[in-house]
């Protein structure tokens, strides 16, 4: 039986806050502007201090205040990570805006039904 | 048979060797340790460095371009390039190129011109499409992606599942059954183009390897024409065999080279670490642990070149490349275990490679036949083939 393929949890604020509760942990996340609209899929790897709350801490001083953000802790953050953009591009066209400014060198195709 | 190498591989293997310590691992240092890919300037960089040294498209024939190295050669290079974090399945980062798919070369004149030739200039990247969901381990019996004729043709329908790297590759070749009452002998090879309609990688297969990732592929009604062929037809499962035998040996190799750094690692290890005032390299229990570690990678060293020299001098090597591909899979694994269990709590962590290839080489006694296969085929040549 096949995993969930979209990121589908509820949005929460942005904000130093609410990351520095997040957990240490690897895995991916999605930053959306205050629409909900996808703008950034990110990952939290091995080399991070903290894992997600680093990386969301990170975020959340960089972005201006009203973005969202969702987070699932997964290990397997690099393939997830692919996923995630390659899944965005079938449903959208494009890559989330900000990922489209640095796309990783050889993304696939997908066609999810 | 002697399997110390002569002067000449020895300078290769010294070159490989200088070649993965000073390029490779400072590189790998900074990159995510899941990481399969170099950053593209590096790779660029590196692959003009392998080409220099006269080893880009190590198993690339001569015929074609290659550098007419001979496979026992290649099994004692393959060892080496596989001494780093990525090293089990993505030696050296690609950079001593190969065609990736060794059934191509089987390709008539028009597909060598469209698939073959890009393939080795490095503008196209195949897949390979075996594996269905109802098993991977017996080919002959599980495919049941069907082709049928049509319209001067043919029309698959089906789906292929642990498929490496089909959502980034332009064209895969992929086994049908073109017979449903042959067997083994009603399944026909096909190269298919990505763009091809009816031909969909529909999903991500997440597994133990979490560097990369698998796909599984749906074709449903896709038409392609008789040029798309790969040899005869109903004659597929032979180009299918012939690969997974070969493919048995420079599997192995990579897991004694993965084995061989661990111990390294190991022995290292067990040299500087002090517990209850006395180093762990003068404890017995690690001592012996050290020993069985030296006895995996030697006889699966011993096993793998035994099958690589059947193979040069053009002898049956079937039941030598099982028996290879069997110790240095099981061997390997129990090798990294064990130098996990020297290195402790650290050995544990993303820091060091050791998880990485504990999770890799699990894998290995599964891919390219699992170890009961191996056994299976080995059981065959001692009982004979009635057997069967």
């Amino acid at each position: 039986m096949a995993l969930r393929l979209r990121l589908d949890k509820p949005w929460r604020p942005l904000t130093a806050e609410v990351v520095d509760r997040l957990p240490g942990q690897l895995g991916v996340y999605q930053i959306a502007d205050a629409k909900g609209t996808i703008v950034y899929i990110g990952q939290a790897g091995a080399r991070t201090a903290f894992g997600l709350r680093s990386e969301l801490q990170r975020e959340a001083s960089q972005r201006a205040s009203g973005h969202q953000f969702r987070v699932e802790v997964n290990q397997q953050y690099r393939t997830r990570w692919f996923e995630l953009l390659m899944v965005h591009q079938a449903d959208h066209g494009s890559l989330p805006t900000d990922n489209a400014k640095n796309p990783p060198p050889a993304l696939g195709r997908l066609s999810p039904n | 048979m002697d399997f110390e190498p002569s002067a000449e591989q020895q300078m290769l293997i010294d070159q490989v060797r200088r070649y993965v310590r000073e390029e490779i691992i400072p590189l790998e240092a900074k990159l995510d340790p899941d990481a399969a890919e170099l950053d593209p300037a590096d790779q660029a960089r590196l692959v003009e460095k392998t080409k220099a040294m006269g080893l880009y498209g190590i198993d690339i024939p001569k015929e074609f371009g290659g550098p007419d190295i001979d496979i026992v050669t290649r099994v004692l290079l393959a060892i080496e390039m596989a001494q780093h974090r990525a090293g089990l399945y993505v030696p050296c980062y690609g950079t001593f190129g190969g065609a990736g798919l060794a059934q191509i070369f089987e390709a008539n004149e028009d597909q060598k011109e469209r698939y073959l030739y890009p393939t080795l200039r490095g503008e196209k990247k195949p897949f390979f499409g075996l594996t269905e969901p109802s098993g991977g381990s017996d080919p002959a019996r599980a495919i049941q992606t069907r082709a049928e004729r049509k319209d001067n043709g043919w029309v698959l329908n089906g789906a292929k599942i642990f498929i490496s790297g089909a959502d980034r590759a332009q064209y895969g070749i992929v086994f049908a059954r073109t017979d449903a009452s042959k067997g083994r002998a009603g399944i026909t090879c096909f190269i298919i183009d990505a763009g091809t309609p009816g031909f969909h990688v529909r999903r991500v297969v997440h597994t133990l390897r979490s560097s990369s990732y698998a796909t599984e592929l749906e074709f449903k009604d896709c038409w392609v024409s008789d040029h798309q062929i790969l040899g005869e037809v109903n004659k597929g499962f032979a180009v299918a065999n012939d690969r997974l035998t070969r493919q048995r040996i420079p599997y192995a190799a990579g897991c004694i080279g993965v084995a061989i750094a661990a111990h390294e690692m190991a022995v290292e290890w067990a040299k500087m670490r002090s517990t209850f005032g006395e180093k762990l390299a003068n404890r017995q229990a690690i001592q012996w642990m050290l020993v069985d570690n030296e006895i995996d990678i030697r006889t699966a060293r011993h096993f793998t070149l035994e099958a690589a020299e059947k193979a040069r001098r053009g002898l049956p090597f079937r039941t030598e490349a099982a028996i290879a591909k069997l110790t240095a899979s099981e061997g390997g694994g129990r090798v990294v275990d064990r130098a996990m269990q020297i290195h402790g709590g650290m050995g544990m962590t993303k820091d060091l490679p050791l998880e990485r290839w504990y999770r890799e080489m699990r894998i290995r006694r599964v891919g390219e036949g699992p170890s009961e296969v191996q056994r299976m085929v080995i059981a065959r040549e001692i009982l004979g083939s009635n057997l069967r």
